[in-house]
């Protein structure tokens, strides 16, 4: 803990390590999750995403390396823990004939607080499912359902798994706002995920996971500024003298030209600035202008040398 | 410990009753096979006398045991379901106990064994050709005990199914045989000395010998072997379970 009202970090990874047998799953793995704020890891499948979050919710115990959790000791502390997290397992399934309310009300019973359940349901779009078996939700709707659960003891750290794999976009986009609506109620989220476009959209900081070992850790556009700083701008012109006119501006490091069309690749920030005030200071008309700005997926190729999906 | 563990046997009881087939499979087939087996046994061109004793205790224990089997055939499938389907995963990342979660299993089919034995003296009062006296308090105890030193076992074969696919015929496959061998069907005293070793080894045996007598009228004291050994039956098999069980 921090000083007069600064809190620490509410998780303090350290040099956790975990193997199975021969498979070292985790190895030298460290980082701090802040309060309020959703962390995610990200990695391919198999870079050992769950088994470091597994570790930290304390169902599994690290070979070596500390972890502390809410100032506890996650697996030493666990059902003193439990009661202060709310998880969210990848790919877990309740009982096929058990009803929505009655899951809500086993997983209430178990915590000394618990919120009310149909409020909760209410809240993420249940409210009319509440006595359909789990067997006949969907995809979306057992996930919310998931949500619901991890939510119920009033938790200050909420896991998340691979909340939306196996879901359609428009559902995916629905999980999301509800993720963000956790953040605002002041608690602090952990996930993982693989998909680069949900780390962006969702994460405040996150940790990029590759064979067991953290490569990066940072806020989205840190890692891509650090990792990626190419920035590129696609246009087209039929203006007489413009390439040359382009090629002789300063930040471009390279143009290609294809006809009309026109490639410009130059560093930092302020490149595209630069373009656009070529292009005007010499009257330059175009006809089509676009930019093509690096994302952690770009962030990802560039570091492993892969893309995720491989 | 105890901690949800009420609610849990209530949910899972209605879960499994909510089964298409849940009910009728363990409930009223076991009854069916006795009233059914009764009249015709009753109705059969045999001696007397032998007809007489498979009605007063062979057939009264062997749907006993029948109906302890499809608790324990119950419950190894559902073990595995769950375990496959990340269910017990689920509950086990609650503060539930793995203790409780297993618990709730055993006691939900021991509930269960009740009302198919409440059913099975109700169907012998009407249904069944020879008059009936049973202790009702002592056999439900005796059943009970049964049951639940076989569950433990259950829980042994829940171990090593790969798949929730094998896990119904695996458990079939590997309980069935063992009324073969329970003394129902051929005497103890009549197997070569190797098979004779391996029905002192099954649990059936004790169980089949403790409900027929305790069916027809003997005492807790001309049984106090076979409970020792339904005793011992469940220590190993939990001792063992405890061991080997997988959670995922």
């Amino acid at each position: 803990m921090g000083d007069f009202g600064t809190p620490g970090p509410v998780i303090q990874v350290r040099g956790i390590r975990k193997s199975y047998g021969a498979t070292v799953a985790v190895s030298d793995v460290s980082f701090d999750v802040n309060e309020g704020e959703i962390f995610g890891l990200i990695g391919p499948n198999g870079a050992g995403k769950t088994t470091t979050m597994e570790c930290v919710e304390g169902v599994r115990r690290p070979d070596g390396g500390t972890i502390s959790i809410l100032g506890l000791d996650p697996f030493r502390d666990v059902y003193a823990l439990q009661n202060r997290i709310g998880v969210q397992l990848q790919q877990a399934q309740l009982q096929k004939r058990i009803k929505v309310w009655e899951a809500l009300d086993l997983w209430a019973s178990l915590y000394t607080n618990a919120v009310d359940g149909d409020r909760l349901l209410e809240q993420l779009g249940l409210e009319n499912k509440r006595d359909a078996w789990f067997m006949t939700l969907s995809g979306g709707q057992k996930q919310r359902l998931f949500i619901a659960l991890a939510l119920i003891n009033d938790p200050e750290v909420v896991f998340l798994d691979e909340l939306t794999t196996g879901l359609d976009p428009q559902a995916r986009r629905a999980i999301w706002e509800l993720v963000r609506g956790i953040r605002e109620r002041g608690k602090t989220v952990f996930m993982t995920t693989h998909l680069m476009e949900e780390a962006e959209r969702l994460c405040d900081r996150v940790a990029i996971l590759e064979h067991g070992k953290i490569i990066d850790i940072g806020t989205p556009e840190q890692l891509v500024r650090r990792h990626c700083p190419t920035r590129t701008v696609l246009l087209a012109t039929e203006s007489a003298g413009a390439e040359e006119r382009l090629r002789a501006m300063p930040g471009a490091a390279t143009v290609t030209r294809h006809d009309a069309r026109y490639t410009l690749e130059g560093q930092g920030e302020d490149f595209v600035t630069e373009v656009i005030q070529c292009l005007s200071e010499n009257r330059i008309r175009v006809t089509d202008f676009r930019t093509v700005l690096p994302n952690l997926e770009d962030v990802f190729l560039k570091l492993t040398g892969h893309s995720i999906r491989d | 410990m105890l901690r949800g563990l009420w609610k849990l046997t209530w949910l899972e009881i209605k879960i499994f009753l909510r089964e298409p087939l849940g009910a009728f499979g363990s409930i009223f087939f076991p009854v069916l096979v006795f009233v059914v087996a009764g009249r015709w046994f009753s109705g059969a061109r045999v001696p007397t006398a032998a007809a007489t004793r498979v009605l007063s205790v062979d057939l009264p224990a062997f749907v006993a045991v029948l109906i302890a089997l499809s608790a324990v055939l119950s419950l190894v499938t559902i073990i595995a379901i769950y375990r496959e389907g990340g269910i017990l995963r689920r509950l086990r990342a609650t503060p539930l106990r793995p203790q409780t979660i297993l618990t709730a299993h055993v006691l939900a089919k021991l509930a269960l064994t009740l009302v198919t034995m409440a059913l099975m003296v109700l169907a012998s009062k009407r249904y069944y050709p020879i008059p009936v006296h049973v202790p009702l308090i002592s056999f439900a105890v005796a059943l009970l005990i049964s049951t639940w030193s076989i569950l433990s076992l259950g829980f042994l074969i829940a171990s090593i199914v790969p798949t929730a696919r094998f896990a119904q015929p695996i458990g079939a496959a590997i309980l069935y045989p063992m009324l073969g061998l329970c003394g129902l069907f051929v005497p103890l005293q009549s197997l070569p000395r190797g098979l004779h070793a391996l029905a002192r080894a099954n649990p059936l045996t004790y169980a089949v010998s403790l409900l027929g007598g305790i069916w027809k009228g003997e005492a807790w004291s001309a049984h106090l072997g076979d409970v020792a050994a339904l005793v011992v039956v469940f220590a190993v098999c939990t001792a063992l379970a405890a061991r080997v069980f997988r959670w995922e």
